[in-house]
């Protein structure tokens, strides 16, 4: 079956969608709520945050494109748009019982473990444990607290919906009885014909939304359209039009091209595609760099690692974006491209001032390279914020020394949160070049902060507190290198 | 009435006690549970929006809203001036509320007009576009520049006073005296606000509104439409959480929905955006505590004085009320023999603070257990030793009056203590912590017991009534309908158990129904823990006066005496025979019986005289504990709970499952009230932490690592209150307390527990961290 290029089709439950209207603002969890009135997914911030809107969405991942690739995700309905669903399966929360009201499993045990209260964060939080009863029949409580990173609840204290998740994970009557796995094959057929294999282009008066199939189409397109609002997880696009009710046309949606979610492992190092999200790149990174991987998972809530990619944080050029720190310390390169060609420079070359980074007309991000850890390197990341998951960071630190007789040979060192920019503590590294790798010298160095780093107060932290735990954040690092513990840890790393 | 009246409990199926889901957890998992947003909207209907002013303080120099009204798809724009008959939505009846701020802005974030469009979309749109000129006014945000000001206050301030408070502090062997800040603390239920307004014929206004307190918001919307309040109707089936922001603050949008829909002749709603919500209604109310003690070498506390100034923003909305619980909560379990405490609400320009579960007693017990903690630091001493010397005492014991002058008769604390020290091993791991501490260098561990004795009634008495409505159809099947609201906490499933019991029926045969002002009027807020309390002895009255009808109808036809006539297992038993309880009705129904009743309750016993600060405003008290281990990185100022133990005393529990759901669910959100959840406001006055992604509420991997909640099932209250359970919503909230005070023990370790680190809340990593730096410096 041909791809019709004027028309989003995914399948959305049990119904086959195919939509010819659609602006670049529109949102899954408006288009359930008012086009659909399927009123079970709930708004409770319309910004990603608190869950209430999590509904699943399948998608075919990798180049098989059979039901084995077929990965279901929670993402959060509020913030994302309906410009970026084709050839998605979104179910939601009144897709889970049987047609004769039989609760799903996740469901029952919600219910039986007194899992809700007032109930408004429920159908997010039932989504958020059928994505995990998917995927793990025996989850820690370290995973489960993970699956729910994204979803706040006020009125339980969380205990019983734990408790429930545990329950639920035992509870598999059979396959036939869970919606998704009875038609995993055919949805995996259906989703297959859906895939674009031309630009999508939905003009609607001055509203134009753009779904190029492949990144030589989203080459084209910003070459025709260089003021273009690139669309990727949307987890911050997401909010310039939930709260800053900001234009983004043309939007741009690339959440679907499969040439900028790859990742590459070579010997040099890795390379992760401009459009590989959080979740995707989590177990490259964590096992090329094992500190990588606690950070991720304090990166926003499972949902917003599930739609927000590397890319996407580099290229909106926050200050306190999580991911920079850690790849400028690891001294990664970010590639460019254009219709023109493509062009690499040092990520910490890549963010000029605050709002500013080196990317031109008609320029996107296509990949970041990071080279591998050399053997005996040591490299840390630590995210500093008022609550532990799901929070931005107050300030972020990452390391990457290596040592020579026992003396600092080279070192890296990059912070977020204490500038404008992602910024390379240029003053703290001479500091501790060539010296012995002690406490002192680490004591030293710490004075070295105050040419680097002139950090602001606001909201998350004042900038006293920045600067002390900034440097203390090298202490910690200096510590654990001796064997020190020097961090807390919930629970033992659980990949 | 004593539980014995009732019945054998194991018969039927949701009697009082038993561990019952909440009657709607099918409906909200499966998402078919209706919120107001989710209702089908009447044809026609139209949105709203607010306009938000962006000045703390100033004078309205010119309003130009044309921009706003000619984006396409506005339909209208109202001011103050359209309110057809008052701009007052002042719940004080103090006229010092406007629905829209008329002419003066008295706060970042108040509105000042409001839009209404053919879609919410539009409406959020077109109140950005106005163009308001201001002139600047000078503003004071804080409690410090509300005192650097003058000290406006926006209620009368309360003192109780027992003793000679000023003379023992001058003579006591030891003194101290410290300063406490405790913030704020937004409600974040998961629903925001929201109203639909349907007109009638006539004056007649349907309104739904996500509110705990439907009779006030029909009064306040009959006040502002210039209508009787019979021409209002309020309804709500069921809030996304309410905490006690849902008490007043719904009362504007309510009122607005209203004007609107009678202006135009359709139905408006109101759904502000999240972050709208959180800038414009108000809060849990922020304190600074200055408090003077006197005590002895021993630890035994002799004389306390202490002002609690509250930060209650630019009107009195229920600030008094909570001020005043501040106040009755100062001692929390403590005998205080000489005692002076003075309220003090300022006025300050930011949005105007409310009520939020506890009411200003948490603030006033957080400053109470500072007090131990500053007498156990000076004398090198366990808190709980301190504690322990000073609880009340026992009725005869002379150490049970309390500082407004009630004399307390069902002191359970020590049992609880005894009981939780030891079931909790809190000597033992204290012991353990202290020995961590000598070695670790960066990770530090501290432990705290506190306790928590907590109130119960409405302080203003005349709010401790409820009505209920409950009618038997033909078929046996049973409607309910009682004035308190449905937050999440399970009100309605506690009061159709009081049903099912008295009417030894299924609780499936009765029907909870939506709480309007048509069914049951002049209704109290759901709200000071009161719920089950109040509207469950009404509905128990409803049933009794049914049963006495029924009882003297199945007496007569059956030919026997009533005392023969008894509820049992889905049936009635007369005689020897025994009638399905649909059958009886259903004769008594033919008989010409009435199987409908309004019944009523009022709480026996209380009386307060708030001018000389005497008398007795609580029914029976609270109690319960906790003890919570916390480790803190003494580098970030991060820390992680490591484990809690809760012993808590809700009476005869009514619903066990409900119950430890209310005391877990109270401990998470009280524990982010101390932790991490921060109110930030900027020089200008704004409001900066305005949605989930700036103000962090505790998330699953934040509540308690390991975390043992148990109720005291040995507890019956004094008081002859339903099935003699006790109210929950509220006390649990303070159990956290434990945490705040595990957090100053780890950060004392680092000077070897020589000073009080006088750790202010929330206690944040930042507040953690001075607070350790503070300490290297002194020791």
């Amino acid at each position: 079956m041909t791809q019709a290029s004027d028309s989003i089709r995914f399948i959305l439950n049990d119904t086959e969608i195919a939509l010819s209207d659609v602006a670049p603002t529109d949102t899954l969890l408006d288009f359930l709520r008012l086009q659909r009135r399927l009123t079970g997914t709930k708004e409770g911030c319309a910004e990603g945050d608190c869950g209430a809107c999590t509904v699943l969405i399948g998608q075919l991942a990798g180049d098989a494109k059979d039901d084995e690739s077929l990965v279901y995700e929670t993402v959060n309905a509020c913030i994302r748009f309906v410009g970026s669903l084709n050839a998605t399966h979104v179910v939601t929360v009144e897709h889970l019982a049987a047609g004769d009201g039989t609760l799903h499993p996740v469901q029952q045990a919600m219910v039986d473990y007194h899992g809700s209260q007032c109930g408004f964060c429920t159908p997010g939080i039932v989504m958020s444990l059928y994505g995990l009863w998917l995927t793990n029949d025996n989850p820690s409580r370290a995973a489960i607290e993970k699956a729910l990173q994204g979803n706040l609840c006020r009125c339980t204290g969380y205990e019983p919906i734990v408790r429930a998740a545990e329950a639920a994970a035992k509870e598999r009557p059979s396959a036939i009885f869970d919606p998704i796995t009875r038609t995993r094959e055919k949805v995996a057929a259906r989703l297959k014909a859906l895939q674009a294999t031309e630009t999508i282009v939905i003009r609607n008066g001055e509203d134009c939304l753009v779904v190029p199939a492949d990144a030589a189409g989203l080459a084209s397109v910003l070459a025709e359209n260089p003021d273009a609002t690139i669309v990727s997880g949307s987890t911050d696009v997401g909010l310039w039009v939930t709260k800053q009710m900001r234009p983004i046309s043309p939007a741009v949606f690339i959440g679907g091209i499969a040439d900028l979610q790859r990742i590459e492992t070579s010997e040099a190092g890795l390379t992760i595609g401009a459009g590989v999200s959080y979740t995707a790149a989590f177990e490259a990174l964590s096992s090329a760099y094992p500190s990588f991987g606690g950070l991720l998972d304090r990166i926003g809530g499972e949902q917003v690692r599930n739609m927000g990619t590397i890319g996407g944080n580099i290229a909106n050029g926050s200050p306190i974006g999580d991911s920079p720190p850690p790849l400028i310390a690891l001294g990664a390169t970010v590639t460019l491209r254009s219709k023109d060609g493509t062009r690499s420079l040092p990520l910490e070359d890549f963010f000029i001032a605050y709002g500013k980074q080196d990317r031109g007309p008609g320029e996107f991000v296509e990949s970041i390279f990071a080279p591998a850890l050399p053997a005996g390197d040591r490299f840390a990341a630590y995210k500093v914020t008022k609550r532990r998951d799901e929070d931005i960071s107050a300030l972020l630190g990452a390391f990457l020394i290596s040592l020579e007789r026992a003396r600092v040979k080279t070192a890296r060192i990059a912070f977020g949160g204490m500038a404008a920019t992602p910024k390379r503590a240029k003053a703290i590294e001479a500091a501790l070049i060539g010296e012995p790798w002690t406490e002192d010298t680490v004591r030293a160095a710490q004075a070295a902060f105050e040419t680097d780093f002139q950090p602001i107060t606001d909201w998350r932290a004042s900038s006293a507190y920045r600067m002390l735990a900034a440097k203390n954040l090298l202490m910690r690092f200096f510590l654990e290198s001796v064997g020190e513990k020097a961090q807390l840890q919930r629970f033992e790393y659980v990949a | 009435m004593d539980k014995s009246t009732f019945e054998d409990p194991q018969t039927i199926a949701g009697p009082m006690h038993a561990e019952l889901r909440h009657d709607s957890a099918h409906k909200h998992v499966a998402g078919t549970a209706d919120y107001i947003d989710d209702m089908p909207e009447p044809a026609g209907t139209l949105h709203g929006a607010l306009g938000l002013t962006d000045r703390a303080h100033a004078e309205i120099l010119e309003m130009d809203l044309s921009a706003v009204a000619a984006l396409p798809g506005v339909v209208s724009v109202l001011t103050a001036k359209d309110m057809p008959h008052s701009n007052d939505i002042s719940s004080t009846h103090l006229h010092d509320e406007p629905v829209l701020a008329d002419g003066r802005v008295q706060f970042h974030g108040q509105p000042a007009f409001a839009v209404i469009a053919e879609t919410r979309d539009i409406a959020r749109r077109a109140a950005r576009l106005a163009k308001i000129t201001y002139r600047d006014l000078p503003h004071r945000i804080d409690v410090a520049d509300a005192m650097a000001g003058g000290g406006e206050l926006v209620t009368p301030p309360l003192t109780l006073q027992r003793g000679d408070a000023e003379g023992e502090l001058e003579r006591a062997p030891r003194r101290l005296r410290g300063k406490m800040r405790i913030g704020g603390q937004e409600h974040f239920y998961l629903e925001g606000h929201i109203a639909l307004a349907i007109p009638g014929e006539d004056d007649d206004m349907t309104v739904w509104v996500s509110t705990q307190h439907p009779s006030e918001i029909q009064h306040m919307v009959a006040q502002v439409l210039g209508v009787p309040s019979n021409a209002v109707t309020v309804n709500v089936r069921r809030m996304g959480g309410g905490f006690g922001g849902k008490e007043t603050q719904g009362n504007q949008f309510a009122a607005l929905a209203a004007v609107a829909a009678r202006k135009l002749r359709r139905a408006v709603k109101f759904r502000p955006d999240r972050d709208d919500d959180m800038m414009a209604t108000g809060k849990r109310h922020d304190f600074l505590v200055d408090y003077d003690v006197g005590f002895d070498d021993a630890g035994n506390i002799l004389a306390v004085q202490a002002t609690y100034a509250a930060r209650c923003g630019f009107s009195a909305d229920l600030s008094g009320p909570v001020t005043d619980r501040a106040l009755f909560h100062a001692d929390n379990a403590y005998f205080y023999p000489h005692v002076k405490l003075t309220s003090q609400p300022l006025k300050t320009n930011t949005v105007s603070n409310t009520a939020f579960r506890g009411f200003g007693g948490p603030q006033g017990m957080v400053g109470c257990e500072r007090i131990i903690e500053e007498v156990a630091y000076a004398l090198g001493k366990d808190p709980l030793e301190i504690r322990k010397l000073n609880f009340y005492g026992d009725k005869d014991s002379g150490r049970n009056v309390t500082p407004y002058h009630q004399k307390i008769d069902d002191n359970i604390i020590p049992q609880i203590i005894e009981e939780l020290e030891a079931s909790a091993d809190y000597q033992a791991r204290r012991a353990a912590i202290v020995e961590f501490n000598r070695t670790s260098r960066v990770i530090r561990k501290g432990i705290a017991l506190t306790p928590v004795k907590f109130g119960i009634s409405f302080t203003l008495t005349h709010l401790n009534q409820a009505g209920a409505l409950v009618h038997i159809y033909t078929d046996g099947s049973v409607h309910l309908n009682h004035g308190g609201t449905e937050m999440g906490q399970g009100l309605n499933t506690k009061v159709a158990q009081v049903l099912a019991d008295s009417f030894q029926i299924d609780i499936d045969r009765v029907k909870i129904t939506a709480t309007t002002t048509g069914k049951v009027p002049n209704t109290s807020a759901t709200a000071a823990s009161s719920g089950s309390d109040l509207n469950g002895m009404a509905a128990f009255d409803a049933a009794r006066q049914i049963k006495e009808r029924l009882v003297a109808f199945a007496a007569e036809r059956w030919q026997t005496t009533p005392d023969n006539v008894s509820f049992v297992q889905n049936h009635v038993k007369i005689g020897e025979e025994r009638v399905p309880f649909a059958e009886l009705i259903g004769q008594a129904y033919i008989a010409r019986v009435q199987l409908s009743a309004a019944g009523f309750y009022k709480t026996p016993k209380i009386h307060w005289d708030r001018a000389a600060g005497r008398g007795t405003p609580f029914y029976y008290f609270a109690y319960g504990a906790a003890v919570s281990e916390v480790s803190i990185d003494t580098l970030t100022g991060e820390y992680l709970v490591d484990r809690v133990d809760v012993l808590h005393d809700v009476g005869r529990s009514l619903n066990p499952a409900i119950d430890i759901g209310q005391v877990e669910g109270g401990f998470v959100q009280g524990m982010g009230w101390l932790t991490t959840e921060e109110l930030w406001w900027d020089e200008k006055g704004r409001l900066r932490t305005h949605a989930p992604s700036t103000y962090k509420i505790p998330l699953a991997s934040d509540r308690p690592k390991v975390f043992n909640v148990r109720l005291a099932e040995w507890s019956e209250n004094a008081e002859k209150t339903i099935g003699r359970s006790k109210a929950v919503g509220e006390p649990p909230l303070m159990l956290p307390i434990s945490v705040l005070e595990a957090l100053s023990m780890a950060v004392a370790s680092v000077s070897d527990y020589r000073e009080c680190p006088r750790l202010d809340a929330p206690a944040t990593p930042e507040r953690v961290l001075m607070a350790v730096e503070r300490l290297k410096q002194l020791a």
